[in-house]
C-alpha cells in the first residue's frame, strides 16, 4: 500500500523510520510478536464460532469484516445462547465503540486520507493503537500502527480458519466443554482492564444487574442494562480521577 | 438470520472505527464520553461472563460451566496465555460434566 506524505506533516519528518534504523527493526519485531499471540486467540475464536453454531464461512467472515476480538466473541456467544440479531450485533457494536476513541487518538498521528483511511480504519484495534501510541517518534508510531495492524489481521484470520476447520471435525462441542470457552475468553479479555477500584465496582454491579434481569427481560436486554451501569458510572465520575483511557495491550 | 447479525455487527464495528479517524477531535474528546467508552467493555464483558455461565434461556442455573469459570479465573490470575485459559475452562467443564 502507498500513501501520500500528507500536507500537514512536517516537511523534515519522514512518514516511516528509514530502512536500517534500529527503531524500525524494534517496531517490526513487536508487531510480529503481537501478531503471533493473536493468531493463537484466533484459533480459539474459530473453534468457539463453530461450537456456537456458526458456519465456517460465517466465522471467517467475522474475523475478516468485524476484526475486533471482543465484539466477535460476544456476537457468537450471544447467538450461541439463543440471543437475537439485534442483541448480538448491538452488543458487538457496544464493545467496538472503544475503537472510535482509539481512532480519535490515532487520527493526528496517522493523518490518513482517501483509500488509506478507509483501509486503515479496519486496523484500528487495541493492539495497533497500543503499539502506535507508545513509540518514541511519530514515524515509528505510524510504522507501529500499520505493521501491528497488518500482522494481527493476517494471523488472526489465519488462526480463525484453522480453529474453525479443526472444530468442525468435532461432533458434539458440549461434551468437550466448549460452552465454557466464551466466558473464559471474556474473563481473559476483561483481566487487563481491571486496574483500580472503579472497573471492579462497574464489573460487579453490571454482573449483578444483568443476572437479576435475566428471568424477566428478553435475551440481550441484560447486557444493555450492564452498558447502562457503565454509562451511569462514567457520567458520575469526577474528572480529576485517574484517567482510564489508555489502550494497554489488551487483546483485540 | 445469523448472516444478518454477522454483517450488521461488522458494519457497525467498521463504522465506529472509521468515525474515530474522521470526526473532529472535540466531538469525541469530551472526558465524560471517553470515560464511558472505556467502562463499557468492562461492564459488557462482565455481564457476558455471568450470563453465559449461570443462565440457560431465562433460568438461572449452576452447572459444570461454573467450574470452568473458576478454572479460567485461576488461570488468568496465574497469567496463563489466552489459549491456555480457554482450554483449561473447557477441560474442567467437560470433566465435571462427566462426574456429575
Amino acid at each position: 500500500m502507498t500513501y501520500d506524505a500528507g500536507d500537514r506533516s512536517p516537511a523534515d519528518q519522514p512518514r516511516f523510520p528509514p530502512r536500517g534504523a534500529p527503531e524500525r527493526r524494534a517496531v517490526l519485531r513487536v508487531a510480529l510478536a503481537i501478531g503471533a499471540t493473536t493468531g493463537a486467540y484466533g484459533l480459539s475464536f474459530g473453534a468457539i464460532g463453530i461450537a456456537s453454531g456458526l458456519s465456517l464461512l460465517q466465522t471467517c467472515a467475522l474475523s475478516l469484516l468485524m476484526f475486533s476480538g471482543g465484539s466477535q466473541f460476544a456476537l457468537v456467544g450471544i447467538l450461541g445462547s439463543g440471543g437475537g440479531v439485534v442483541a448480538a450485533s448491538g452488543t458487538a457494536a457496544l464493545l467496538g465503540s472503544r475503537n472510535a476513541f482509539y481512532g480519535l487518538r490515532l487520527a493526528e498521528l496517522l493523518r490518513l486520507r482517501g483509500v488509506a483511511r478507509v483501509a486503515g480504519a479496519q486496523l484500528v484495534i487495541d493492539e495497533s493503537t497500543a503499539v502506535a501510541t507508545t513509540q518514541p517518534t511519530e514515524p515509528a508510531g505510524r510504522l507501529g500502527f500499520w505493521a501491528t495492524g497488518l500482522s494481527v489481521f493476517v494471523l488472526w484470520n489465519l488462526g480463525t480458519v484453522i480453529g474453525a476447520a479443526g472444530a468442525g471435525l468435532i461432533s458434539d462441542p458440549a461434551v468437550l466443554g466448549f460452552d465454557a470457552a466464551a466466558p473464559a475468553a471474556f474473563v481473559a479479555l476483561l483481566a487487563p482492564r481491571m486496574r483500580g477500584r472503579q472497573p471492579w465496582a462497574v464489573a460487579l454491579t453490571a454482573s449483578a444487574v444483568s443476572l437479576a434481569a435475566v428471568p424477566y427481560v428478553p435475551a440481550g436486554v441484560p447486557v444493555l442494562l450492564a452498558a447502562l451501569v457503565a454509562i451511569l458510572a462514567g457520567w458520575r465520575r469526577r474528572p480529576d480521577d485517574a484517567s482510564a483511557d489508555d489502550p494497554d495491550g489488551q487483546p483485540a | 438470520m445469523t448472516w444478518v447479525a454477522v454483517l450488521a455487527g461488522s458494519a457497525a464495528c467498521y463504522l465506529l472505527k472509521l468515525v474515530g479517524l474522521s470526526v473532529p477531535q472535540r466531538v469525541l474528546g469530551n472526558p465524560r464520553v471517553r470515560r464511558i467508552a472505556m467502562l463499557l467493555p468492562v461492564a459488557v464483558l462482565a455481564a457476558l461472563v455471568v450470563i453465559q455461565t449461570f443462565t440457560i434461556g431465562h433460568r438461572l442455573v449452576l452447572d459444570a460451566r461454573a467450574a470452568g469459570l473458576v478454572a479460567a479465573v485461576i488461570a488468568v490470575l496465574l497469567r496463563a496465555p489466552f489459549l491456555v485459559v480457554v482450554a483449561l475452562a473447557c477441560v474442567t467443564t467437560a470433566l465435571v460434566r462427566l462426574w456429575l
